[in-house]
C-alpha cells in the first residue's frame, strides 16, 4: 500500500462563469440579425454574396433610370410609374430573390442538423420560427423598398409635389411590406419541406411563379370571352396577384389585370383576409414543421 | 455510354419521395387550367395555341428541364455523395450520358405527355396544334436537359442560373429583343412545331436550318463539356 501522501487532487482553478447571462431575448435578437446578415452574404464567403448583390443592384438601377427620366425630362411632374407598381413590375426578381435566400436561411440549419444545437440554448420553438420569419421578411423588405426610397428622394430633388408623393411613397412601402410578409411566409414554408437546397429553390419559384402564370393566362381568357366578373376572383389564387388586388382596393395602386378594372373594395376585404390568412397559415405551418425537427 | 445501376440511382433520386410532387404539379394544373378554359370558352384553336404556347412551352417545360436536369446531378454535388460514384470504374462521360438519358426521359413524360392531353381536352387537336406542341415539348427536353445537366456540374446555384434563362432570358428578353429569340431553345423547338400546325397558330423567329444546327450543338457541346467537367471535379466545402 501506497503512503497516503502520494495521491493528491490538484486544484488547477476550474472557476464557473460569473458574466451577465444574456438569456433568451439576447439569442434571439442574434439569430434574428445573423440570418438578416446571412440572406444578403454578409459575414459568408464571396462567392454567397455575389448572388444576392447582383439581384439588389438590378432590383435598384430601374429606380435610379426612372428618377434620371424623370428629372431630365423637362416640365414633368411626376414619376412616370406609381410607387405601387414597381414591385409587380420587377416580380420575377423578388421571387428569385427569395427562392435562393429562402432555402439558404432555412435548409441549412436542416441539413447539417444543427436545429438541435440551437434548441439546446435558451431559446423556444417560437423564438426561432420568430426570428427567421423577420429576417426573411426584413430582407424582402429591404429588397422592395430599397427602390422606393431611391424614387421617392429623387421625386424630391426634382421638386415634384411633396404631399402627393409623400402620399404614393406610404402607400408603396406599405403595399411592399404586405408583400414581404406574404412572400417570406410562402418562401420559408417551402423551404423548411426539404433539407435540399436546390429542390426548395425549385419548390419556392415554381410556388411563385405556377399560380402567377396559371391565373393571368386564365384571366387573360376570360377577357376575351366577355366573362370580365370572373377575373377579380381568379385573382386570390396566385400570391402576387393578391398583393395586386390589395393595393388596386385600398392603396390606390393601378392594376395589371386584364381590361385595367381591378378589384373593388368589397372584393378587396376578401383579398386582405386571403392575405392575412396566408401569413397566418405560414407562420403556423412553420411552427408545426420545427415540433420535431429536433429530433 | 449507359449503365443501369447510376441509371436507377438518378431515376430515384428525381422520383423519390416529395420531389415528385413538384414535376407531378405542373402537368395537374396544366391539365386542370386546359378543363377550365374548355368549360369558360368552348372549342377555340387561338386559345389552345396561346394556352399551350404561352403557359405549356414557355414555362412549364423549361421549369420541368431545369428541376430534372439540374435535380439529376445538383443535390449529389452539392451534398458530396458524387464521390462514391466517381470512385467507382464507370467512365465520367458515361455517368453524364446515363444521367441525361434519365433527365431527358423525365423531362420528356412530363411535359410532352401533358402538352398532348391539354391540347386534346382544350380542341381536340384542331389544325394538329396538340400534336405540334407536343413534338417542340420533345424536342425542347433533349435540349433543356443536356443544359441544365451543364449547369449542374459547373455551378452551386444551378437552379437559379437555370431559371434566369428560363424566365429571364427565354421570356423577358425575348419579347423585347428580336436577336435573343435566336439564341432560345423554345424558339427552336418552336420551328418544328410551326411545320406540322395549321397556317397561321404556330410562328417561330428562327429558321429551320439554324434551329436544328443550333440544338445538335448545344445538346452535343453541352453533354461533352459536362463529361469532361466531372473528369476534373473539385468538391467545394459549404460555403
Amino acid at each position: 500500500m501506497a503512503p497516503e501522501t502520494s495521491t493528491q487532487i490538484h486544484n488547477i482553478g476550474y472557476r464557473s462563469y460569473e458574466g451577465a447571462r444574456l438569456g433568451r431575448a439576447y439569442a434571439r435578437k442574434s439569430l434574428y440579425s445573423q440570418s438578416l446578415r446571412g440572406a444578403y452574404g454578409l459575414g459568408r464567403s464571396a462567392k454567397s454574396k455575389v448572388l444576392p448583390m447582383i439581384l439588389f443592384a438590378v432590383m435598384c438601377v430601374p429606380a435610379l433610370i426612372i428618377v434620371a427620366v424623370a428629372i431630365a425630362v423637362p416640365g414633368s411632374t411626376e414619376l412616370p410609374i406609381k410607387y405601387t407598381t414597381y414591385a409587380l413590375t420587377t416580380q420575377v426578381i423578388i421571387g428569385l430573390y427569395l427562392a435562393s435566400q429562402a432555402p439558404q436561411t432555412v435548409s441549412r440549419d436542416l441539413r447539417f442538423k444543427t436545429v438541435p444545437l440551437y434548441f439546446s440554448r435558451p431559446i423556444e420553438r417560437v423564438d426561432y420560427v420568430v426570428a427567421k420569419y423577420a429576417a426573411m421578411a426584413s430582407a424582402l423588405f429591404v429588397l422592395t423598398a430599397t427602390p422606393l426610397l431611391i424614387m421617392y428622394i429623387g421625386s424630391l430633388l426634382a421638386k415634384f409635389d411633396f404631399g402627393d408623393q409623400t402620399k404614393g411613397f406610404g402607400q408603396g412601402i406599405v403595399s411592399v411590406l404586405l408583400l414581404s410578409l406574404l412572400f417570406a411566409g410562402l418562401g420559408l414554408v417551402m423551404a423548411a419541406l426539404t433539407p435540399r437546397r436546390g429542390f426548395g429553390v425549385a419548390a419556392v419559384i415554381a410556388m411563385l411563379l405556377i399560380p402567377y402564370g396559371a391565373v393571368s393566362t386564365v384571366q387573360a381568357v376570360a377577357y376575351g370571352t366577355g366573362k370580365a366578373g370572373a377575373i377579380e376572383w381568379l385573382g386570390l389564387f396566385s400570391p402576387i396577384t393578391l398583393i395586386d388586388g390589395v393595393q388596386t382596393a385600398f392603396l390606390g395602386a393601378t392594376t395589371a389585370f386584364p381590361g385595367g378594372e381591378g378589384v373593388s373594395a368589397g372584393v378587396g376585404v376578401v383579398y386582405l383576409l386571403v392575405v392575412l390568412a396566408l401569413i397566418a397559415g405560414s407562420y403556423a405551418a412553420l411552427m408545426a414543421r420545427y415540433r420535431k425537427a429536433g429530433l | 455510354m449507359y449503365n443501369p445501376t447510376v441509371a436507377r440511382l438518378t431515376y430515384r433520386a428525381l422520383l423519390g419521395r416529395r420531389r415528385a410532387l413538384i414535376l407531378f404539379a405542373l402537368p395537374a394544373l396544366l391539365i386542370a387550367i386546359s378543363l377550365a378554359v374548355r368549360l369558360l370558352t368552348g372549342v377555340d384553336d387561338k386559345v389552345a395555341a396561346e394556352l399551350l404556347g404561352g403557359f405549356a412551352l414557355a414555362t412549364m417545360v423549361p421549369l420541368i428541364g431545369v428541376i430534372a436536369g439540374t435535380g439529376a446531378i445538383g443535390p449529389e454535388i452539392d451534398d458530396g455523395s458524387i464521390v462514391y460514384l466517381l470512385a467507382k470504374p464507370v467512365k465520367r462521360p458515361t455517368i453524364i450520358m446515363t444521367k441525361l438519358i434519365v433527365a431527358i426521359a423525365i423531362t420528356m413524360a412530363f411535359s410532352a405527355i401533358p402538352t398532348l392531353v391539354a391540347g386534346f381536352i382544350l380542341n381536340g387537336n384542331g389544325q394538329s396544334i396538340a400534336i405540334a406542341y407536343m413534338i417542340a415539348a420533345l424536342v425542347a427536353s433533349v435540349a433543356y436537359s443536356a443544359l441544365f445537366l451543364l449547369l449542374g456540374t459547373v455551378s452551386r446555384h444551378a437552379v437559379v442560373f437555370g431559371l434566369v434563362y428560363a424566365l429571364i432570358w427565354e421570356s423577358l428578353f425575348g419579347s423585347l429583343v428580336d436577336g435573343a429569340k435566336t439564341l432560345s431553345v423554345q424558339q427552336w423547338s418552336l420551328t418544328l412545331a410551326e411545320k406540322v400546325a395549321g397556317e397561321g397558330y404556330v410562328d417561330s423567329a428562327v429558321g429551320m436550318p439554324t434551329a436544328v444546327v443550333l440544338l445538335a450543338l448545344v445538346t452535343v457541346g453541352a453533354t461533352a463539356y459536362a463529361g469532361q467537367r466531372l473528369r476534373r471535379l473539385t468538391l467545394a466545402g459549404e460555403e
